[in-house]
């Protein structure tokens, strides 16, 4: 085993020319860069931080997460199809490096602390080796004829590929008149400060309902307020939503105890003698209302701190707070830039009836990460890797399987997929692909099969087939208990697998 | 392009030329912002759960069964006919350059037409002009 981490005091990494330059510690570039080495792609860790953690290393600011990890689940712990219950952990090949964070959970709860998702990041890094030259800040990018020169406060990287995981770090605020003089949700104060205070969230997502949530016992009065209507996770079925766990804010509201979520654009927020005023003007009930408040806390997120990205090119949505990525995760712009970690969100899949993927949570990205590795192994360095023969009998039997067990497909609800590309008469597993790699640019001929849920909540496997480059899609039906390896499922999708040619 | 270029890039469009600022503030919150590169399909002919786009910048094409039929640019809308017949889209729609788009999920696209009538209006208006561009190619 490696010399633990943080143990070391020899600093790696020095200025120099890799082939690949990581910027980030937090659980994405850690991800990213086990997953390169297991893959013998040479490459540096930088990291501005002095120890790893990333965001989890302050936040959430009440000090528990909303993803979960299950210590005791149908799965063995440290197995492939365990990673489905254990959101936090990172992947790792060898069981000492594996579900690390259900390890250090204390069994009070299933969604684990801040503090013992930290714990297991650190353990992570330490079992596993994955090394970053902390303290080494990240300050300009240029483009080269071959690549990128980033210089940082240590001196100059040069790389032919740059991956960027620095998190979506920075608090953002919509330019609200007024909106400056407010703190942000990581300005938030001991719970105890609010005590008999009214307190004014701008914010309908996940930050703003922990807020909510964490003061209820404390404010006098709380009204949560934003344009749009919540969106609960229960109804959206995604994660697109504000989390269960975070509502009791909304069913005090619908039950009228007192405190209030408005569908209201923040007009101007004016301070006053003893606090602020907000002047909203309502969205699904019309109307103009102030409110004379002794707080205003602006719960509004984050966004991914660019730096000189922009001007290089690197093209951005969302008022600028993210890149634009390929399914890959390569700018959509820049080639040769490519994302890691919480920013993979930016590439959006296929996000049938409006259901993201995962990529902005652990759980998502850490599968995104060791995809991203094994596409800059190949597509950059030349690195051949295999992609075993499946005999054709066995083929509907790997796909069911895949749809059945695979965590990828479950952590990662239509975004990723298994993937089987036929030619030369023999199927080979290309393993688990973004999908919407897979439907626009797959191989000529192939099958793909991904996990989705529709608007009904019905969660069924989705068949994709190449045939001859065109694409056809194939809903197979749902059970009860998400087991699709029956002898129905395996007729309905040999039927389909029999149309395509090897 | 920030909240407020948004708003007054719709405001600019047919289909929300009847809102007020209020509704095309609500309406800027209401969408999510998507940016897609020259080449990648937006809308794939035949896949289930597209939703409702608009274009605040770039063209796409629509293709069916890989033929160009129509080019959309700035202002113009695609997904809806999917959505409000619950068939699966007959066509591809595909960047022609890099293309920058609000986007609404099909589960609450006839909830927002329904509760601005006047978008309805112009988005039938759009629809029958297509119907008569169809008409006459077809003649």
């Amino acid at each position: 085993m490696s010399e633990p981490a943080a143990r070391t005091t020899e600093r790696p990494h020095p200025p120099g020319t890799y082939p690949v330059v990581v910027v980030g510690s937090g659980p994405g570039a850690l991800q990213t860069s086990y997953c390169l080495t297991r893959l013998g792609v040479e490459h540096a860790l930088l990291s501005s931080d002095d120890r790893p953690g990333g965001m989890f290393r302050h936040f959430p600011i009440f000090q528990r997460l909303i993803s979960w990890s299950k210590p005791y689940s149908p799965s063995e712990r440290g197995s492939r199809a365990y990673q489905r219950y254990d959101w936090n952990s990172l992947l790792a090949e060898d069981r000492e490096h594996q579900a690390l964070v259900p390890e250090a959970m204390d069994g009070t709860s299933y969604f684990p602390s801040r503090a013992e998702m930290e714990a297991g990041i650190v353990a992570f890094a330490e079992r596993t080796g994955v090394r970053a030259r902390y303290s080494c800040t990240w300050e300009s990018t240029e483009r080269t004829d071959d690549g990128f020169v980033l210089t940082t406060s240590d001196g100059e990287y040069r790389c032919r590929v740059a991956i960027f995981a620095v998190g979506m770090a920075q608090p953002w605020k919509p330019s609200i008149p007024g909106l400056d003089q407010v703190p942000h949700y990581v300005e938030t104060r001991e719970p105890k400060e609010y005590a008999g205070r009214n307190v004014f969230i701008i914010g309908k997502r996940n930050s703003g309902f922990e807020l909510a949530d964490g003061l209820l016992p404390w404010a006098r009065q709380l009204f949560i307020a934003s344009p749009r209507p919540a969106h609960l996770s229960v109804l959206t079925r995604s994660l697109a939503g504000a989390r269960a766990r975070y509502l009791q804010p909304y069913e005090d509201h619908v039950l009228g105890g007192g405190n209030f979520v408005i569908d209201a654009v923040i007009e101007r927020v004016d301070r006053t003698a003893n606090g602020f005023r907000v002047q909203v003007k309502g969205t699904t009930t019309p109307g103009d209302q102030l409110f004379e408040v002794d707080d205003v806390i602006a719960a509004t997120g984050f966004e991914v701190p660019m730096q000189d990205l922009p001007e290089l090119g690197v093209a951005t949505f969302m008022q600028g707070r993210l890149p634009a990525q390929t399914p890959y995760w390569e700018s959509a712009s820049v080639p040769g830039i490519y994302f890691s970690g919480t920013i993979m969100q930016g590439a959006v899949g296929l996000k049938k009836y409006g259901i993201p993927g995962s990529s902005g949570a652990v759980h998502g990205f850490r599968n995104n990460a060791r995809l991203l590795a094994r596409h800059i192994a190949e597509k950059h360095l030349g690195i051949v890797l295999p992609r075993p023969e499946v005999a054709a009998p066995h083929l509907a039997d790997l796909l069911l399987d895949e749809a059945t067990n695979a965590p990828e497909l479950w952590n990662q609800v239509s975004y990723l997929a298994a993937a089987f590309s036929s030619g030369d008469g023999r199927w080979s597993n290309e393993g688990i692909v973004p999908l919407a790699h897979f439907v626009d640019s797959g191989p000529r001929n192939g099958i793909a099969i991904a996990v989705e849920t529709d608007p009904s909540g019905d969660i069924h496997p989705a068949v994709y087939v190449r045939r001859d480059g065109e694409v056809e899609e194939h809903l197979l039906r749902s059970s009860p208990t998400h087991d699709y390896t029956g002898a129905e499922h395996k007729r309905e999708l040999s039927s389909i697998i029999t149309t395509i040619r090897t | 392009m920030n909240a407020e270029e948004v708003v007054d890039t719709l405001a600019s469009f047919a289909l929300f030329s009847d809102l007020s600022r209020p509704e095309l503030e609500s309406t800027a919150h209401t969408f999510e912002e998507e940016w897609f590169s020259e080449g990648q399909r937006i809308i794939r002919q035949g896949f289930s759960g597209t939703g409702f786009y608009v274009i605040l910048e770039g063209e796409a094409s629509a293709n069916i069964d890989g033929e160009r039929r129509a080019k959309l640019s700035r202002g113009d809308f695609f997904g809806e006919l999917s959505i409000l017949l619950d068939e699966p889209p007959v066509a591809d729609i595909v960047a022609l350059t890099p293309l920058r788009c609000l986007v609404l999920p099909r589960t609450e696209l006839e909830g927002w037409l329904v509760s601005l009538p006047w978008v309805s209006l112009r988005m039938l208006q759009a629809e029958l002009r297509r119907l008569r561009t169809a008409n006459r190619w077809r003649a």
